[in-house]
């Protein structure tokens, strides 16, 4: 990967009737990452992609495309292509046709095209198909030829909104290992949308978590994971126990009236704080070893481990463990105090 | 009760098409008479042919009927790209203003064209007909075009953009064969309409400018003769003609449409939480 800005989000906002849908959105992209965008709907992702794309101009802010403005650039002149949620190929072509649409436009050589989007159907697992109506494919087999219409332009930049999300999980599954190997041996920019955390921890390089229209955290998968920055982001990201809590000073923290130690500092004594507990941190452990004490209150067998609800106080927790407790047993909960993630309440507005 | 539902089913369509049978045995009687048959003949129809007044309303009828169905459909694709794009209410009022023409009495629409017509100094004749024609004619084209709007995936306008089509490649690239068959079905049906159309042509024409519903309906006041009969005759079987070639259309698309939905439904069984998302 080299260092390379190709792309950058300068305090981008956009507002539709009155509701905004981003908010001071500040962004670079390096050349040959692969970025997701991963939020909940409605969260602005997919109109971050739309102004990068063209189809959609921010209110404020500004757009660079390898140092260069390009707010004012139509989407036809910009050197970015998009794979669409829904595909939207061209019904009335067949797959041949639709993969040469661009290169017809750019009036290539007849032979330069054939050539071209043959080497496309290769690279996508699609030969033999090209005569083929575009209706009479499979989701997954529209994908493949959604992506081959797109990158047979060979773009800087691939725009890919949502684009496994109507396709079986096995398939998805697929489709992301091939979708990464592509970005990697074409050496392409990836920006890619997804409401499917996993499918971002998986094939990203950088993941930008954004919620109502705002950046919520930017970094690596492992960052992001391990390290999220609020209480949004740690319940986005694979499930979370999240509890009030009180910081007495550095290292010690009090939630469920029990004062245990962790390792984060730097807030203020006696600050509001979200205390954060992944479901594989909690460990169960007898009774009286415990620093809390809990009812199991359902037990579900997820294969790789179990999920149990613990009922403890006030609070029930989630906690994932390969040993089970049996339903209606009265357990002790243990937390090390690396697992515990002190995070700044968000300031409600 | 399954010969009671036959024969209300057989009543229904004898009454409704008993007149024209009758109207087209009779364009084929050798008598002037219209109680009794005499024989064969072919001879209403060559007179009719012959009949010079009749053959210039058949000139203008065809030439009002292809220029009116030509200028309305443009207008109607232009219009129904607009009314397509427009946020929900303004659509909604847009939509009920197409309507109110077609539900308006002809003889509504023809007398206000006359007196607009008038008012603006305008001589009645061919152009002041047309103008009528294209006028009625829009509203069912873009009734037939919208719902192909409707139907096309969204995103297809800014695929093509994003594949470096310029605005005018892509309407003519993609959107317009996307919306073909709603463009075709709204162009016979307003030629259809156009051709038969007698109350607002009779309003709206003038100076020797006829059409052959005004011609029919002046011959008739002077006294029946066997040539309206063998005239009736062959306005009723081409636009039957064209009445069959819509349907066709319209029931062809359907199966279509039909799998469409299917398979968009299918999909969405996968997806949980896809909805459009801004």
């Amino acid at each position: 990967m080299t260092d390379s800005i190709i792309l950058e989000l300068k305090n981008i906002s956009k507002i539709y009737d009155d509701t905004p849908a981003l908010v001071d959105i500040n962004l670079y992209i390096r050349k040959n990452e692969f970025i997701t965008l991963l939020g909940p709907s409605g969260c602005g992702k997919t109109t971050t992609l739309r102004i990068i794309g063209g189809f959609e101009e921010a209110d404020n802010g500004d757009l660079l495309f390898e140092g260069k403005n390009i707010n004012n650039l139509p989407a036809y002149k910009r050197k970015v292509n998009t794979v669409f949620q829904k595909y939207a190929l061209f019904p009335h072509m067949n797959v041949f046709d639709n993969i040469a649409f661009g290169l017809k436009i750019k009036k290539m050589d007849k032979g330069v095209i054939r050539e071209k989007v043959g080497r496309m159907l290769k690279l996508v697992n699609l030969e033999g198909f090209d005569k083929r109506s575009v209706n009479s494919l499979s989701g997954g087999q529209q994908q493949r030829v959604a992506i081959a219409r797109a990158l047979v332009n060979e773009p800087e930049v691939l725009l890919l909104d949502e684009p496994l999300g109507a396709l079986d999980l096995k398939l998805r599954k697929e489709m992301q290992v091939e979708l990464k190997n592509m970005q990697q041996t074409l050496g392409i920019t990836f920006i890619y949308v997804t409401h499917d955390q996993e499918e971002a921890l998986s094939m990203s390089d950088t993941i930008v978590v954004m919620n109502n229209g705002e950046i919520q955290q930017i970094g690596t998968p492992e960052d992001i994971y391990n390290e999220p920055k609020n209480a949004f982001v740690a319940d986005f990201i694979g499930e979370s126990n999240i509890l009030d809590g009180i910081m007495e000073r550095d290292y010690l923290v009090t939630f469920m009236g029990k004062q245990v130690p962790c390792v984060d500092k730097g807030f203020a004594t006696q600050e509001e704080v979200d205390v954060v507990i992944r479901p594989e941190d909690v460990k169960v452990v007898p009774r009286e070893e415990g620093i809390l004490e809990g009812v199991v209150r359902s037990v579900t067998f997820k294969g790789v481990h179990y999920e149990m609800m613990i009922q403890s106080d006030g609070y029930t927790w989630m906690v994932h463990s390969t040993l089970m407790a049996p339903e209606n047993t009265t357990v002790g909960l243990n937390i090390l105090p690396d697992d515990i993630h002190i995070m700044k309440k968000k300031v409600t507005a | 009760m399954r010969f009671l539902k036959k024969t209300y089913v057989f009543l229904i369509f004898a009454f409704l098409y008993a007149p024209i049978l009758v109207l087209i045995v009779f364009s084929f009687n050798e008598s002037k008479s219209r109680a009794n048959w005499e024989g064969f003949t072919l001879k209403w129809y060559y007179e009719l042919f012959k009949d010079r007044h009749i053959m210039s309303a058949l000139y203008y009828t065809l030439l009002i009927a292809v220029l009116s169905s030509a200028i309305a459909t443009l207008i109607g694709i232009i219009a129904s790209i607009g009314i397509f794009h427009m946020k929900k209410v303004p659509q909604g009022v847009v939509l009920n203003l197409n309507y109110i023409p077609i539900l308006n009495p002809d003889i509504v629409t023809g007398i206000s064209l006359m007196v607009l017509f008038i008012f603006m100094k305008m001589n009645l004749g061919f152009v002041t007909m047309l103008l009528a024609h294209i006028t009625f004619n829009i509203p069912y084209v873009i009734l037939s075009i919208l719902p192909k709007l409707k139907q096309m995936n969204k995103h297809l306008y800014e695929a093509a953009l994003d594949l470096g089509a310029t605005p005018a490649e892509a309407f003519r690239k993609v959107i317009l064969p996307e919306i073909m068959p709603g463009v075709i079905t709204g162009f016979l049906l307003a030629f259809t309409l156009s051709l038969d159309d007698f109350v607002i042509s009779f309003f709206t024409t003038g100076s020797g400018v006829t059409n052959l519903s005004i011609v029919i309906f002046g011959m008739a006041r002077r006294g029946i003769s066997p040539k309206i009969n063998a005239l009736s005759t062959l306005m009723f079987v081409s636009v039957l003609i064209l009445l069959i070639i819509v349907n066709i259309r319209m029931s062809k698309d359907n199966p279509e449409r039909r799998a469409r939905i299917e398979r968009s439904k299918e999909n969405s069984r996968y997806l949980p939480d896809i909805g459009h998302d801004i």
